[in-house]
């Protein structure tokens, strides 16, 4: 009985966490004077037609454009970032190279180096190149290890399993990447888990950086279809269509968080990951 | 953390480690460093950011002295960071220490709590916080149905800023879960020898866990600060910087002046100063977690 307040707190808190949520999804089904008279999120009748209309959206191409958009940045952005982040990792926590502490201190450094100093430079040198309005600006730098925290969760995975794990292959005729592959890899398969599963969802999240490097409609992900989309519809218009979208651009991040739940708890906690 | 020394594996020379770790040193020089200093040297330009720049001295300093729209900016910033990060931090650690209680059922909360969190700043997420706060949505309704009067969410800057800190703090969830995990790294025997010593819970909580955390404490502060200071997108896509600039950051001033005004040269110097302010800050909480540290010894 004793704990029946901490509990009520933590439902209540539980309940304006996610209301917010349900009460989206609800009104993707309601009229605007509906939206607007009640606050229970239940509607009162439910047409799928919203989502039809949803889907070909407001712009001149379908969700279905826009999300193969989005894949098409997400795929190669997480195979880069899970690659160059477990092979920094490994060359970090398996062995002795001259300049390890000041490498180790800029990795740790670059961790807290405010994007925004970057990105415009960044832009420059993109256009400088002619590939502004490409993918390559936003899958190709995953390819240099450039989240610090990937890498350092990593390590700290690494760091866990026994040396003697990387001896016994070096003994069963493993090289380095053998031993890499086929020995180290599958032991920390939750940390690689976790580092796609965020590749994932912050790329999903990401508004800034496809903001400023692509400029075509036609080549725009989720995040500025949906911009646009309700840049382009005024006061009067049904909102649900455009509340339809957006609960729509949330399915992927919700079904790849839910599948990988289980698995990444755990790389979150040890890593001190955030979202 | 323990320290931990390898030595490298036999055959292996010293150079396999630099090599594993050459994407990380590419990587810092291409994408980090070298637009550092080219955000340093084209603040010190007349730059649209297409033409040749051309060095001005320290024009665009000095502009940034008169600039009344920038000191607001950096006001509105400040502001906004002091508002959200005490409170992020506050439900972070309250909650965090509500589910280290052995509760059943935790996991369902601790999903509860950290869902919002991974969606972060998700657009759909900023498209339903507009609406939550529209004239007549759900907030407006509910304050309504309690009695309260009606409230202008977008009309009243502490209100607009309001929407913006509170889509933030509802995404307590990332800076929860690593105070969570350092909750439970805190050995039980501390609490057990303190309750023997007929020490309460208040005083175990000053005396044991804030101390244990002060890493953790930094580590949350340090984030969440960052992040705050560069505020973009919320206010870009809710309130528009509005009403009267109130809730226009340091991060949409620089979008506008690269993006909208093409003043490269103003953008880059700005953002040297943004970086400026956030090692200062860094610095500062540094000094005072220190402090504490030695307040509570």
């Amino acid at each position: 009985m004793k704990k029946i307040i901490p509990y009520l707190l933590l439902t209540m808190a539980a309940v304006v966490m996610i209301y917010p949520v349900l009460w989206l999804i609800g009104a993707s089904f309601k009229s605007n004077d509906e939206i607007f008279s009640s606050i229970w999120f239940m509607p009162e009748h439910i047409e799928l037609s919203v989502y039809k209309n949803a889907w070909e959206t407001v712009t001149p191409y379908t969700m279905g454009h826009y999300f193969l958009n989005t894949f098409t940045i997400i795929i190669p952005k997480t195979v880069f970032a899970v690659l160059s982040s477990v092979l920094v990792a490994y060359g970090f926590a398996r062995f002795d190279f001259p300049m390890k502490r000041f490498f180790t201190a800029l990795l740790l450094g670059s961790m807290f180096m405010p994007a925004i100093v970057t990105i415009l430079p960044q832009y420059l040198m993109w256009n400088k190149l002619e590939l502004i309005n490409t993918y390559v600006p936003l899958t190709l730098p995953s390819l240099f290890a450039c989240e610090g925290t990937f890498v350092f969760i990593l390590i700290q995975f690494f760091k866990g399993i026994p040396k003697e794990f990387d001896e016994a292959a070096k003994i069963d005729g493993c090289g380095t990447f053998g031993t890499l592959f086929y020995i180290l890899v599958p032991c920390i398969r939750p940390a690689i888990v976790s580092i796609a599963v965020f590749t994932f969802l912050w790329t999903m999240n990401d508004f800034l950086t496809p903001l400023i490097m692509i400029h075509s409609v036609e080549k725009y992900p989720l995040s500025l279809a949906l911009r646009l989309s309700v840049d382009s519809t005024g006061q009067g218009y049904e909102q649900r269509t455009i509340i339809a979208m957006s609960v729509i651009g949330l399915i992927p991040s919700i079904a790849v968080f839910s599948l990988a739940q289980k698995k990444f708890i755990g790389g979150i906690t040890m890593g001190g990951l955030t979202g | 953390m323990k320290k931990m020394t390898y030595s490298n594996p036999v055959g292996v020379g010293k150079f396999t480690g630099l090599l594993l770790i050459s994407p990380f040193i590419l990587g810092f020089l291409l994408f980090t460093l070298s637009p550092f200093v080219c955000s340093f040297i084209l603040g010190l330009t007349d730059s649209d950011g297409i033409s040749a720049p051309v060095f001005n001295g320290g024009e665009n300093y000095i502009r940034m002295l008169t600039d009344s729209g920038l000191h607001k900016a950096i006001g509105v910033t400040f502001r906004y960071t002091a508002l959200l990060v005490p409170l992020k931090m506050l439900v972070s650690l309250a909650v965090a220490l509500l589910l280290n209680m052995e509760l059943k059922a935790m996991s369902f909360y601790r999903t509860a709590f950290y869902i919002p969190s991974i969606l972060g700043a998700n657009l759909s997420v900023v498209i339903m916080w507009q609406y939550l706060f529209t004239s007549g949505g759900l907030v407006d309704q509910l304050l309504g149905t309690v009695g309260a009067s009606h409230v202008s969410w977008y009309g009243e800057p502490f209100h607009a800023m309001m929407i913006i800190v509170l889509l933030r703090l509802w995404e307590f969830g990332s800076t929860m879960v690593i105070f969570l995990a350092a909750l439970r790294d805190i050995p039980r025997e501390l609490y057990d020898a303190a309750k023997t010593d007929g020490c309460g819970r208040v005083r175990a909580f000053f005396h044991i866990t804030l101390p244990m955390l002060k890493n953790v404490i930094f580590i949350n502060l340090v984030l969440q600060t960052i992040s705050a200071i560069q505020e973009f997108n919320a206010p870009y896509m809710i309130t528009g910087g509005g009403p009267m600039k109130e809730t226009y950051t340091l991060g949409m001033l620089i979008y506008d002046e690269m993006f909208r005004f093409n003043d490269a040269g103003y953008a880059n110097a700005v953002s040297w100063v943004m970086f400026v302010l956030i090692a200062v800050v860094v610095a500062l909480l540094y000094k005072l977690t220190g402090r504490m540290r030695e307040g509570t010894k």
